[in-house]
């Protein structure tokens, strides 16, 4: 199987003020396979999010060198990002980040706009994401109009609009209550077994975590335990 | 690259559909933002309206006055010719222009003059014929006053000098006179008629039956039939001395022959007359022709135009800015949405388009909604000057295209502060 996410010795600083750096991630390496499904555990603060920036090309490396699927992430520009994130990675955040004024329909429809797809195309499967995910009825709904768990099928029907090979989640879980949290887990379980998604998966929960194939731990910026379940 | 032209024109409808969904979130927001371009392109669009109106209704009041007309009136000295004075300061009869420069002025210019026509108003009056009336104003005439004023003779004539001479008793009526005072017998010439002039009866030979033409500007209510009051001309001789009034006049108006130089010769008629208030110290002469008139309401037009002009423009600057700050106001609120945005793989043209657009929506609906306040007043405007009128679709095509353009351009420093938004900080900003 070959290797979908490949970083070496990756740091990422931030500038405090003028003169003030401060080293969030110090050194990582990561190789993540095709079809796999990981997860990342630690505590807040310890760089998780930042991590997964990276990965999803948000954010660029201080130094170190990324790989995704192959292509070498520092030399890319802005649009060149915008691209591979459109086509290559579907992102599932903790707060939903639905746009509000807009309705899961055309929440879903978004990556695909970027895409360039047509109008009819779009809203075809859009529709079917959405009855896919149980929303069928909720299609023209605001995401003020619905629950957590549905805005977070709405988010997670968005983040795969494009059929991207990976999905990273960053704590997906961490606004829901345990049985919604628990159909989130099992839709990624789906799209991990039914479509050979490379998913990684940030979360505080250990039980959640435990369901995945290898659980990475980080701590203050570095990777202090592997755990192959 | 290839994929930007495809870019604008799908960003584009989607702009547009995400642009009024924040309008319609937000209305009060976005209609107090588009005040200053209602304003600015209302009141152009209003001016220009009633601008048309107020030009047709002076130059259909300067053709009333006639092509070859020149008048001649008394004004005050050190007046600046804007075209409509009033005399202010008591006047005595060597103040006015007399007989004398009137007969001097029209031996002299006999090559240039038709006719002069002089004419004094004594106000209104009734005439009674049994148990029918007619209302009328009295106005002295001199022979001259026909052919100036073009008084279309139906039968019978007009006064002429022998009736001035002899201050004869004789009276030039309308047909609608005619008609309410003689239903049954409308051949009238040579009958006597009593005109009852504020409880002074006078008796008066009817000579000549003129077509009335109602006056071109009808302000108000018109009367009925019955009641509408026509001129009676009387020999202007005859009137003066009915009235004992001063022998003179504070206006006459020259008919001049049609081949001559009419701008030229106003000069003239205006130099002649003024040797006569060299040593008057309040009133001078002035002579005006429809062109010298015209040209004076056109200077009058074009300086309104430029000050509309600039509270215009002023207006749709501060309109402007008001939509450069409510876009930044609008991308701070959104940084987050614009993170989200990048995060699903929008290039930084995608987000600008999508706020360029939100900015030129909001300016070109205010444009939309001041072109329509700007008709509706225009048209009200136009219709109290009794010349109603839409705008024309030119100056709404401009007014709405500007308006687009205030959007473009004051939309472009926000659009491109939210397209050149970091992904991260945008999605981590609270
Ligand atoms: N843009 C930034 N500027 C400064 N410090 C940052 C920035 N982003 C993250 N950090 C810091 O990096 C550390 C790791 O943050 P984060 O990756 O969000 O942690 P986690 O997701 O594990 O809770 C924190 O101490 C945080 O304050
Ligand atoms: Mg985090």
């Amino acid at each position: 199987m070959d290797c979908k996410i490949d970083m070496q010795k990756i740091t990422k600083s931030f500038s405090m003020g003028k003169r003030k750096r401060i080293e969030v991630l110090h050194g990582i390496n990561l190789s993540v396979k095709s079809g796999e499904f990981i997860s990342i555990v630690g505590q807040s603060g310890s760089g998780k999010t930042t991590l997964m920036n990276i990965i999803g090309g948000l954010d660029c490396p201080t130094s170190g060198r990324y790989l995704l699927e192959g292509v070498d992430i520092g030399n890319l520009n802005g649009n060149q990002l915008s691209d591979i994130r459109n086509r290559k990675i579907g992102f599932v955040f903790q707060t939903f980040n639905l746009i509000p004024r807009s309705s899961a329909l055309r929440n879903v429809e978004l990556p695909m706009l970027y895409a360039g797809l047509g109008d009819a195309e779009r809203k075809e499967r859009a529709r079917e994401l959405l009855f896919m995910f149980g929303l069928g009825n909720r299609v023209n709904h605001l995401p003020n109009e619905l629950s957590g768990g549905q805005k977070q099928r709405v988010a997670i029907a968005r983040s795969i609009a494009n059929d991207p090979a990976i999905i990273l989640a960053d704590e997906p879980t961490g606004a829901l209550d345990t049985k919604t949290g628990r159909m989130v887990m099992d839709i990624f379980h789906k799209l991990h077994e039914k479509q050979n998604k490379t998913i990684v998966l940030i979360t505080h929960n250990e039980r959640l975590a435990d369901e995945t194939e290898r659980i990475l731990t980080i701590e203050d910026g570095y990777f202090i335990d592997e755990k192959i379940t | 690259m290839i994929r930007i032209g495809s870019d604008i024109i799908i960003h584009l409808k989607e702009s547009i559909i995400i642009a009024f969904e924040g309008i319609a979130s937000n209305k009060m927001r976005a209609l107090l933002t588009m005040l200053g371009i209602i304003i600015g392109i209302g009141s152009v669009i209003a001016i220009v309206t009633v601008g048309r109106a107020l030009s047709d209704s002076v130059s259909s009041s300067m053709s009333k006055l006639g092509a070859t007309n020149i008048l001649v009136a008394l004004q005050n000295k050190n007046t600046v010719d804007t075209g409509v004075n009033f005399l202010s300061g008591s006047l005595v009869k060597s103040d006015l222009i007399s007989d004398e420069m009137v007969a001097e002025y029209t031996i002299r210019f006999q090559d240039s003059i038709e006719a002069v026509s002089l004419s004094n108003i004594s106000g209104a009056g009734q005439v009674r014929e049994g148990r029918n009336y007619a209302n009328i104003t009295f106005m002295g005439t001199n022979v001259g006053y026909e052919i100036a004023n073009n008084i279309r003779i139906l039968s019978g004539r007009f006064v002429r000098d022998n009736d001035l001479k002899t201050r004869q008793y004789v009276a030039v009526v309308s047909d609608k006179l005619v008609n309410n005072l003689f239903p049954d017998s409308p051949d009238c010439l040579g009958k006597e008629i009593k005109v009852d002039l504020s409880g002074d009866v006078q008796t008066f030979t009817i000579i000549g039956v003129y077509k009335y033409e109602p006056p071109m500007t009808a302000t108000g209510v018109s009367a009925s039939e019955r009641e509408l009051r026509t001129y009676m001309y009387v020999p202007i001789t005859t009137l003066n001395f009915i009235t004992s009034a001063d022998e003179g006049y504070l206006a006459i108006t020259v008919n001049t022959k049609s081949n001559i130089d009419i701008a030229a010769f106003s000069k003239r008629t205006q130099d002649f007359f003024n040797s006569y208030y060299e040593k008057n110290p309040k009133f001078e002469v002035s002579a005006i022709s429809m062109d010298s008139m015209l040209t004076i309401v056109n200077d009058v037009m074009g300086t309104l135009s430029i000050a509309v002009a600039i509270i215009a423009g002023i207006s749709l600057i501060v309109g402007g800015i008001g939509i450069m700050n409510i876009m930044l106001v609008s991308v701070t609120e959104r940084t987050r949405e614009i993170g989200m945005r990048k995060a699903l793989g929008a290039r930084n043209l995608s987000v600008q388009i999508q706020f360029i657009v939100e900015a030129v929506i909001v300016s070109s609906t205010g444009g939309l909604v001041g072109v329509l306040l700007g008709a509706a007043l225009g048209y009200v405007g136009s219709t109290l000057l009794g010349y109603p009128k839409f705008p024309e679709l030119g100056i709404v095509f401009i007014s709405f295209l500007f308006s687009m353009v205030i959007g473009v351009f004051f939309g472009f420093y926000p659009a491109n502060k939210a397209a050149t938004l970091e992904p991260v900080e945008a999605l981590r900003y609270e």
